[in-house]
């Protein structure tokens, strides 16, 4: 992978770099050595690796404010970092840039349950929210697979989803507020603890914008009260069309269920060898469907999406009866990654978003696809919402099969585009999707997305080599 | 949403742009005009509106999407999806009797206001469901943001920037939503007689209940009584299956016993009654200005007393507290109250409605801090180089 050229005078002056953020962070907030440094090399994408020029922990927007006035007055990059769990290399350094580490901002300010909102700093945990609140009832709704470990700051840096988003939408939707750090290290409040501010949407630009336009320091999020209880069921399938009908089906009848999960049969047989979570081995395909309410209302609402799946000649139906057992049918769902993991050495996570009417011919030549270059691949998908999760199995040690992964995965990705749909539903364009961009973006829809990365950080200092195609005709990507 | 550049009626736009850009001549960018009172008036050489921008080009009921033209009158895209069971989510508004008007308001208007119904406490605001944009920025290039999909996250979010802009950084040509099904059922539990304070405390325990109420507003008796009802109410919507509305009402109703006997509506007068709110009946026939407030909803109460003393003010709350309608006179006094009492309660505000002569002459939404200023007046040309589109609207000289 292309990577822009580190600024040798940078380089030149680590010494001095790093004295001067002594100087600003007590001794244990600077990070100068290699051995130290290594856990920061790499993030949820480790096919990629380099070590930064060093690593800040900063402990207050005040810090991370005269941090960033420093470097933008030394001219030196800058790499926001919350857990690193990116799974499109959003955090992954370049040689002569300085990681600032959000870990050490991870207090919860504020909890007010009458107005339904909580300030947290960057560096809680998603899980650290709903831990939070929900012995009063209350959750933070979305709900990113890396939710134990994934930070606030990242998941409004690339606006992350999870299982929840049909009913409870993504970050973008539970936000309130930002205190956010610029380049120039000033600091300014977005929203508060109203709803839509007056203004242009810095709210909704911001979130999701990659740590191309500021450092977020603190998030005020939306928290609700969680429903009665949730129980999930099974149904599977003959053949993914038919599946693909079925989830059609059920939201045409005016059901939205709070979860609507797909996997096809490679996916189903690494689920069950792994979790044991009783999934019919003889399907084609498997939704998971997940309903909320009072035990009444879910006993409405499962009866009547059985009914409709009862339409699809499914193979097998199973209500879960108990709590117990909707955790059993997830517990699959949600060690897919590691199960995965156990059959493969190693493996990329694809996040394209695709119409819901195409899933049967792309899943068709997906498949096509994999026996034509031999990588194995197993689908898991947000049925209700259209994302993909192709989990492409490679071996890292041997580079033929890297890259053959790495352009399998890029053409499944040509074809979400090429079928109406996008190159990242969730995980972020970072450095792993940044020279597709132009697959779904014309040369003047990027070049307007640019313009306003220059209105924010004109020296292109903030995450840079990210998001936006080093290789454009546009100078400032690679010249900053 | 299209992908080639044919889009009828969108080349016209894109010339208009470009010949207001290479003259340098301020141009007025609206839909209908429906809700041009909004804000501060353009002083715009020429106009570019949206009227050749019309018809639906794109309607997935199963995968919950709908695009159209930015000028496609707003009714014609409720219909169409009315008639496959399904409605727009963030209930957006209609304003024509507010502002005395009968021009059918646009989607494109919609959005590039961003108002939203009572719904939006619950659902988002009709920003959360702006899923992608076709536009041309002040250099009459075609700028495509988002799609057709319900998750998008590729690149910048155009969409959101672009929604609630006014016009002031492209023209909207081309906008995909997301819908979702019509309830079956609707259904409101209604505490009469309580006081603003009590009755936004029965508001937000009817919001944290695990019911999913989805709307909640606090009627004074004056605005009530235009309603129909006898006294000051709080009211809780429920929309879902009919045996969950009945269920959910039933057990809010009992839970919440401590507000006093509580009635419930029954799914027409629950219709009747919130598109009552969302129009902001209660305020019709006021004659002079009228603002909304957004603050977080406990201090709803505070801010309506505060407007109340130093006024006299008409109002009412929706969004549980959180959005204040405000009706008073069109007067720079009345106006410096609103912005004091809102700015002290840490929210917003917008002058809504006023004469020309009140919102050319003071700020309609907060100034902000110097550092986004900045930034805003960067992004502005970031989009409109020369400042052609809608100059003005927002700000004084952006």
């Amino acid at each position: 992978m292309l990577q822009p050229e580190p600024k040798r005078e940078v380089l030149a002056r680590r010494d001095a770099i790093v004295a001067g953020l002594r100087e600003i962070l007590p001794e244990s907030g600077v990070i100068a050595e290699t051995l130290r440094m290594k856990p920061y090399e790499t993030d949820g994408l480790p096919a990629y690796r380099q070590m930064p020029l060093a690593v800040v922990l900063p402990e207050t927007t005040e810090q991370v404010a005269a941090v960033l006035q420093f470097l933008h007055r030394e001219g030196v990059r800058v790499i926001p970092r919350g857990a690193g769990t990116s799974l499109s290399g959003g955090a992954l350094p370049l040689a002569d840039a300085v990681v600032v580490g959000m870990m050490r901002m991870n207090r919860i300010l504020e909890i007010d349950y009458a107005d339904r909102c909580a300030t947290v700093q960057a560096g809680v945990t998603n899980i650290g929210i709903t831990n939070a609140v929900q012995g009063d009832g209350f959750f933070y709704a979305p709900d990113p697979s890396s939710q134990l470990a994934c930070m606030i700051g990242g998941n409004v840096g690339m606006n992350s989803g999870g299982a929840h988003c049909l009913r409870y939408g993504v970050t973008a939707n539970n936000l309130l507020g930002l205190r956010v750090v610029t380049i120039e290290g000033e600091i300014i409040d977005i929203g508060g603890h109203h709803l839509d501010a007056a203004g242009y949407d810095w709210l909704g630009l911001l979130t999701g914008s990659e740590g191309q336009l500021v450092v977020v320091t603190e998030v005020i999020v939306r928290i609700l009260r969680g429903p009665e209880g949730a129980r999930a069921m099974l149904a599977a399938f003959n053949s993914n069309e038919i599946a693909g009908q079925c989830v059609d089906s059920i939201i045409s009848s005016g059901i939205i269920p709070v979860a609507l999960e797909f996997m096809d049969r490679p996916a189903i047989h690494a689920c069950e060898a792994f979790a044991h979570a009783g999934y019919p081995l003889d399907a084609e395909a498997l939704l998971i469907i997940e309903v909320e309410g009072s035990v009444a209302e879910q006993d409405y609402l499962l009866g009547r999406i059985k009914q409709i799946c009862g339409k699809f000649d499914p193979i097998s139906l199973k209500v879960a009866e108990s709590a117990e057992q909707s955790a059993a049918i997830w517990k699959g769902r949600k060690g897919a990654f590691g199960a995965v993991g156990r059959i493969s050495p190693d493996y990329l996570c694809m996040d394209g978003t695709i119409p819901t009417g195409q899933l049967p011919l792309v899943l068709r030549r997906i498949g096509e696809m994999s026996d034509a270059c031999g990588l194995k691949v197993a689908n898991i998908f947000h049925a209700g919402d259209g994302n993909l999760h192709p989990l492409i199995m490679f071996d890292a040690n041997d580079p033929a099969s890297f890259a053959t992964a790495e352009k399998f995965g890029a053409d499944i990705l040509r074809l979400c585009v090429e079928v109406g749909g996008c190159l990242t539903g969730e995980h972020g364009v970072g450095v792993e999707k940044r020279d597709l961009m132009p697959v779904q973006f014309s040369p003047d829809d990027l070049a307007q997305q640019r313009r306003i990365k220059d209105a924010f950080d004109p020296g292109w200092l903030l995450n840079p080599s990210k998001v936006f195609p080093l290789a454009a005709p546009h100078t400032q990507a690679l010249a900053a | 949403m299209s992908e080639a550049a044919g889009f009828a009626g969108e080349a016209g736009v894109i010339a208009a742009v470009r010949a207001a850009y290479a003259s340098g001549t301020p141009v007025e960018v609206c839909g209908n005009g429906s809700k041009s009172g909004m804000l501060r008036p353009v002083q715009a050489g020429a106009r570019i509106d949206t009227q050749a921008l019309t018809g639906i080009t794109l309607y997935s009921p199963q995968e919950l999407v709908i695009g159209a033209g930015a000028g496609t009158p707003m009714a014609e895209i409720a219909a169409a999806v009315a008639d496959k069971g399904q409605q727009i989510t963030s209930e957006p508004p209609d304003f024509s009797a507010l502002f005395g008007t009968t021009a059918p308001q646009t989607l494109g208007g919609v959005v590039a206001t961003n108002l939203s119904g009572p719904r939006r406490v619950a659902w988002g605001a009709t920003r959360d469901h702006v899923m992608g944009v076709r536009a041309v920025n002040g250099r009459g290039e075609l700028v495509r943001s988002g799609g057709r999909v319900l998750k998008n996250v590729t690149g910048l979010d155009i969409c959101k920037l672009l929604s609630g802009s006014h016009g002031t950084l492209a023209v909207l040509t081309e906008i995909v939503l997301k819908v979702l099904p019509r309830p079956e059922r609707r259904g409101t539990v209604v505490f009469a007689g309580l006081d603003p304070v009590r009755g936004v405390a029965a508001l937000s325990a009817a919001l944290g209940s695990p019911y999913a109420v989805c709307g909640a507003a606090y009627l004074p008796a004056e605005a009530a009584a235009s309603l129909g009802f006898k006294h000051s109410v709080a009211l809780a919507r429920i929309e879902d299956f009919a045996v969950s509305v009945d269920y959910r009402t039933a057990k809010l109703r009992d839970e919440l016993a401590e507000f006093g006997a509580a009635e419930v509506l029954d799914d027409a007068a629950s219709v009747a009654a919130w598109a009552a709110i969302r129009d902001a009946a209660p305020l019709h026939g006021h004659e002079g200005a009228i603002w909304r407030i957004s603050v977080r909803p406990s201090a709803g109460p505070g801010v309506a007393q505060a407007l109340s003393a130093a006024f006299g003010a008409r109002w009412f709350m929706d969004w549980g507290g959180g959005l204040l309608w405000i009706a008073g006179p069109a007067t720079q006094q009345a106006h410096a109250a609103v912005m004091a009492a809102a700015n002290q309660a840490g929210g917003t505000w917008l002058l809504f409605r006023a004469p020309d002569s009140l919102r050319a002459a003071v700020p309609v939404i907060p100034e902000e801090p110097a550092a986004l200023a900045r930034i805003t007046a960067s992004v502005k040309a970031a989009f409109d180089p020369k400042g052609i589109l809608n100059p003005g609207r927002m700000y004084a000289g952006i």
